[in-house]
């Protein structure tokens, strides 16, 4: 199976990926082995098999519902690329109408 | 000598017997580093000054007669995907090549409460993917015997840097092998946990349901010290368990007359170098001298780890990498265009070849029509794949195999071929996605390049393959052969 540039382009619209020209050739390539590799589980017989998303065996590990200071709210603002006195600065998200 | 060669137990002994100071000792590892690194490229960021200034107040707790871990005052490596508080941490990535964690991870912590000495970050694999450490955002990582050659990875600068003694040990993770193949590649003892039993908290996630933090040391009895500070719950990591951490140096002084060891047939498959074949049957039949029984086994559905491992990882990876985004921290192309340009400028600069892969890989499987095909498929074999261990463990103790199918290869041998790279991981992920623990010590060579065997282990039963690693050490001297770099 070949992706084709169209597929590779839509993947990486999907994933906020830019690609060059060069990328979209070799991915294309290079993703269609990969996806034919893994494609092989399809022909392995899982009908009653439960799926296993991880093995520790826990579930729902809470704590109690406290506020807790994490000491470093300025730091962590501080490491954002633009930021205001006490906050982050991003670009517009919505148009105004 | 210089203090740099010693194993950390000899360290330990040897500060605390006022022998030399950990200054000294500190000093001998920049020394190397500064003689070889320039060669070996093992570190992204050395942090000299700040480890010199903790040697000396550790050297000061010592003349005081204060209680101390035994980590105390001794120098660590630790890998760049590990966020260290102030220290320059990159995950290997350009994405984070200026970033400066205002944090510590849980292992960076404990380490520095045990008044550790942290030397320096080192090279990985761009965000632990790959098995070379070519995938850096940086540079390649060469291997100590011999410089033309990979130290393997991800975590081939943390292994390097130990196996060219400029450490006393190292820190680094594993998820599909990234601890076990660089151990084996550069002649060192290296040990993946099992799942949950170290806190990944400030580590840098790639693929949450594998991921792993562990270490290398120079010697499995060292390993044990280590992993005794490094291991339990931790609330920040809601994936670690309350389960008892185990006096692992006491367990392994234990004789192993009596464990069963299996093989299983499925490890020793067509076009394995004969050489690396030969080391672990070898070291099978060592085991055996020293009262281990050597059982045949099968684990019929190794053959599928590969092809699961490859579906979870990258539909994790593509989740995961998400964060890089140009907006909270890190690299930011913001200089034109809207939201969106930034996203897509900041990852298109940031992210490397086999990241970019790895999302694309991921989107694809988890998106609208194939989810079922893919991420849901690999989720049962992963079942069929961790009952198989499961199944053997009920009447075995632990698992004898290779640990990569070829010693270390050459730089750029495999770098256009991403799937024939992938298939070196064969022998390391099926353990992986059995969140089971795996060992790898030094057992010979394999035309003058470092061989190690694999010891695999029930899930937090580190104490058992821990012991059969110290056993077998203490009968051979395989971990003892240096590199010669000059």
């Amino acid at each position: 199976m070949k992706l084709s540039k169209e597929e590779v382009e839509h993947i990486a619209a999907l994933a906020r990926l830019r690609l060059s020209d060069e990328e979209k050739e070799k991915y294309s390539e290079q993703l269609s082995a990969i996806l034919d590799y893994i494609g092989q589980l399809q022909t392995v017989n899982t009908k009653s098999v439960e799926p296993t998303s991880q093995v520790t065996g826990l579930i729902n590990i809470t704590r109690e519902d406290e506020v807790r200071e994490s000491q470093i709210f300025k730091e962590l603002v501080e490491s954002a690329p633009e930021q205001g006195e006490d906050y982050i600065i991003i670009h517009k998200v919505f148009e105004n109408k | 000598m210089s203090l740099n060669k010693l194993t950390l137990l000899e360290t330990f002994k040897g500060l605390r017997e006022g022998k030399f100071s950990s200054e000294e000792l500190t000093r001998d590892c920049f020394k190397q580093i500064e003689k070889f690194d320039d060669k070996v490229k093992a570190f992204i960021t050395l942090d000299k000054e700040r480890a010199l200034a903790q040697a000396k107040e550790v050297d000061k707790k010592i003349i005081a007669g204060d209680s101390l871990s035994p980590l105390a005052g001794i120098p660590v490596a630790v890998k760049d995907i590990i966020c260290t508080k102030d220290l320059k941490s990159t995950g290997g990535s350009k994405i984070l090549e200026n970033y400066i964690p205002p944090f510590d991870a849980t292992v960076a912590g404990k380490i520095k409460e045990a008044d550790g000495v942290i030397i320096g970050k080192t090279n990985c694999d761009e965000f632990a993917m790959g098995g070379s450490t070519e995938n850096s955002g940086f540079f390649p990582t060469h291997n100590p015997w011999d410089l033309s050659r990979v130290p393997g990875g991800s975590s081939g600068g943390s292994a390097a840097a130990l196996a060219a003694d400029m450490a006393v040990y190292a820190l680094g993770t594993d998820t599909g092998g990234s601890i076990r193949q660089p151990a084996s590649f550069c002649g060192i003892s290296g040990l993946k946990v099992s799942y949950g039993r170290v806190s990944r908290y400030g580590v840098m996630a790639m693929t949450s349901s594998l991921d792993t933090v562990g270490s290398f040391a120079k010697t499995v009895e060292d390993m044990a010290v280590i992993m005794k500070y490094l291991a339990g719950r931790d609330e920040k990591d809601s994936t670690t368990l309350d389960i008892a951490v185990d006096d692992y140096s006491g367990e392994i002084i234990k004789n192993i007359k009596g464990l069963k060891i299996g093989l299983p047939k499925e490890y020793f498959v067509e076009g394995m170098d004969s050489e690396v074949r030969a080391r672990i049957l070898e070291a099978a039949k060592k085991m055996e001298e020293l009262g281990a029984e050597i059982v045949d086994i099968s684990l019929p559905h190794t053959d599928l780890a590969i092809a699961t491992y490859y579906i979870i990882v990258p539909s994790e990876v593509s989740s995961n990498m998400a964060r890089y985004d140009g907006i909270r921290y890190g690299l930011s192309k913001r200089d034109k265009g809207d939201l969106l340009d930034i996203y897509l400028n900041s990852r298109a600069d940031g992210l490397g070849r086999e990241v970019k892969r790895r999302v694309m890989v991921g989107t694809y499987a988890l998106s609208a029509g194939y989810y079922d095909a893919y991420y849901k498929k690999a989720m049962q074999t992963r079942t069929l794949v961790k009952k198989d261990f499961d199944d053997v463990f009920e009447k075995i103790d632990a698992i004898l195999t290779p640990v990569a199918p070829t010693p270390a290869f050459k730089i750029g041998e495999n770098i256009n071929d991403p799937l024939k790279m992938y298939l070196e991981d064969i022998f390391t992920t099926p353990a992986s996605l059995a969140g089971i623990c795996g060992l790898s010590i030094p057992a010979g060579f394999a035309n003058s390049l470092p061989v190690g065997i694999q010891i695999l282990g029930k899930r937090f039963n580190e104490k058992t393959i821990l012991r059969i690693g110290h056993q077998y050490q203490l009968a051979t001297d395989w971990h003892k052969q240096k590199p010669n770099l000059q």
